[in-house]
């Protein structure tokens, strides 16, 4: 049996790895501190970690006062309250001047389920991807997770914005996979349809895939991990070789993924036909994880399924 | 720099206005009000309180300013020129295109700010995290953190408020500039102001009140939020909106507008007047 793991909790154990190493490092936590594990942060280092409590505005605004006086400040909390709710904090305070300020959206997505739209984030990408300077990542594995929180205080010198779920899915990352920002990783080569993916999905293209090729269908698979800046490159090297490229996410297609991919092909005016899917422009509600992403198309048979109907197959 | 003559402490003050209104100009629109009545105090602030080095503005161990009521940094802008952070001959070029003065603090663009402003409420929790990162990283300095009476309607500034004296945080104080007015009218034509000092004290702050054109008081004040190490110190500091000009003094109207060409050179002329006075008096 694969062992299953939530991104929210490699977050909060690769905190303790980066305070041990940076002592720049501090936490900022909203009252979730159990939620993200951030608690063996807190645990470890004390004097450096803030909880402040039920007020996520001023939680972001105070890391950026901590990032402008030489510390290098994590704020998490829920995805939908940290970027909808201090979207103009973040905006002046951090993106603005640039300040490296990690941003950790936890619980993002469809998968935060029973306690529907209000916490079920599916715009989140999208707004932090307008946001002039910041970095999108959405972390697909407790591997990833691990390595972008680490790479986002060593190798990153301006504002991040990591998405992170509470989804158990299983590791598809290798442990000596090295994150590198703005790169997509191909996961495995196909000629007929590229699968562009991010976050839980990206487990959900593999599984996807799997189904695809025994109609015989010869997919390829991308880790799209990084949304912004978005890996050009490789999305022409996609649309340049395969004639249908599909990206899956757990968000709106509004925005996110899709539309940083779109956008590419658009310009390139390549022939490659694109397919988006994700949420159609709708809130979410309560149900399970797997009962919102089964209606939403996102499980590994509707996606064969919506894949296989453009072959007849 | 540390001044600790009164007389030229208010001399300074009138300096600093004088840059304001000549940045400002005539036939465009300029938040007069509230950078006049905040010229006092933060003259008090660069001249005699604050530590600071105006030949390194990016000293680690330096007090810390922040603007919380972005639309006034035009005092601030003055006071970095004055100290020598900014050639004067710049200011003129207040929110002009390709300007580095840009119309609200721009901390990326400009040695002397700490942080983007601007949108309101948001300064005090930045102030609290510089606070509380001297504690993290041991050093000693203080922070000031510029608040308007209409800014505190915000909810954001009561939050940090919140975390500021939980935090025991001694090395922060904030002024609130009490001008009495906002964008419209008066802060309590919207909102309960009142009583504002109990708020403040309720929420574990240690609060004074000053008249926040009076420089003794001010200096005063500062010293007494220096020494004040147990809990954040607030200074409530009553204010005119427009001082120093007198045909504007306490109208709304003048918030954010434009002089004409006359009503410029009257300005200029009053605050020059003051300044002439001072010399006659030496």
């Amino acid at each position: 049996m694969t062992e299953l793991t939530e991104t929210r909790y490699a977050y909060g154990e690769a905190l303790l790895e980066a305070g041990k190493v940076y002592p720049e490092v501090a936490v900022l936590d909203a009252d979730l501190y159990s939620s993200t594990r951030t608690i063996l942060f807190r645990d470890a280092f004390p004097e450096r970690f803030i909880d402040v409590g039920i007020a996520e505005a001023d939680m972001v605004s105070t890391a950026a006062g901590m990032a402008a006086s030489g510390l290098i400040p994590y704020a998490n909390s829920f995805a939908i309250f940290l970027t909808a709710h201090c979207y103009d904090q973040i905006r002046i305070q951090i993106a603005y001047p640039d300040l490296h300020v990690i941003l950790a959206g936890s619980s993002a997505g469809l998968t935060q389920g029973p306690d529907g739209a209000s916490h079920q984030s599916l715009e989140d990408v999208a707004l932090m991807r307008e946001l002039p300077h910041m970095r999108v990542l959405v972390p697909t594995d407790s591997v990833e997770t691990r390595a972008m929180t680490i790479a986002a205080a060593r190798d990153i010198d301006g504002p991040v914005y990591i998405r992170l779920g509470r989804y158990p899915v299983p590791d598809v990352l290798d442990d000596d996979y090295n994150f590198e920002l703005g790169r997509g990783t191909i996961l495995r080569q196909g000629e007929e349809v590229a699968l562009v993916a991010c976050g839980h999905m990206v487990n959900v293209a593999l599984e996807a895939a799997r189904l695809l090729a025994n109609r015989h269908i010869s997919t390829a698979v991308i880790n799209m991990s990084t949304i912004k800046p978005v890996d050009k490159g490789m999305i022409e090297w996609a649309m340049g070789n395969i004639p249908l490229v599909v990206t899956i996410e757990e968000h709106s297609i509004i925005g996110g993924l899709g539309s940083a991919v779109a956008e590419v092909m658009a310009e390139d005016g390549c022939g490659a036909r694109l397919i988006r899917l994700g949420t159609r422009d709708v809130f979410g509600e309560s149900g399970t994880a797997d009962e919102l992403l089964e209606k939403h198309g996102l499980t590994p048979s509707a996606v064969a399924k919506r894949v296989g109907k453009e072959f007849g197959r | 720099m540390v001044v600790r003559d009164v007389d030229a402490l208010r001399r300074l003050a009138v300096e600093l206005r004088v840059h304001v209104v000549r940045m400002m100009g005539a036939n465009k629109k300029h938040h007069f009000g509230g950078s006049m009545s905040a010229a006092d105090i933060v003259t008090a602030l660069y001249f005699y309180r604050m530590r600071y080095d105006p030949e390194d503005p990016e000293w680690p161990d330096r007090d810390r300013f922040i603007m919380s009521k972005g639309h006034c940094v035009p005092a601030q802008y003055a006071a970095l020129a004055m100290l020598g952070v900014l050639p004067v001959e710049e200011l003129p070029q207040l929110k002009e295109m390709g300007s580095r003065l840009q119309g609200h603090p721009a901390a990326h663009l400009v040695p002397g700010l700490e942080g983007c402003t601007g949108s309101l409420g948001q300064g005090l929790s930045f102030a609290n995290g510089m606070a509380l990162a001297a504690r993290i990283q041991g050093r000693d300095y203080d922070v000031y953190c510029l608040i308007g009476d209409g800014e505190i309607q915000e909810g954001q500034i009561w939050e940090a408020a919140m975390t500021s004296s939980k935090r025991c945080l001694g090395n922060l104080t904030a002024i609130i500039d009490r001008n009495g007015l906002k964008a419209m009218d008066a802060p309590s034509c919207a909102k309960a102001m009142d009583p504002l000092i109990d708020r403040w004290m309720a929420f574990g702050w240690s609060v004074c009140e000053v008249d926040g054109h009076e420089m003794a008081d001010i200096c005063e004040a500062l010293d007494w939020a220096e020494e004040n190490e147990k809990a954040p110190s607030m200074i409530v500091a009553h204010t005119v909106k427009g001082k120093g000009i007198p045909f504007i003094e306490g109208r709304p109207e003048f918030h954010n507008a434009a002089l004409t060409e006359e009503q410029l050179e009257e300005a200029l002329g009053g605050l020059e007047e003051q300044l002439e006075e001072w010399e006659e008096g030496k």
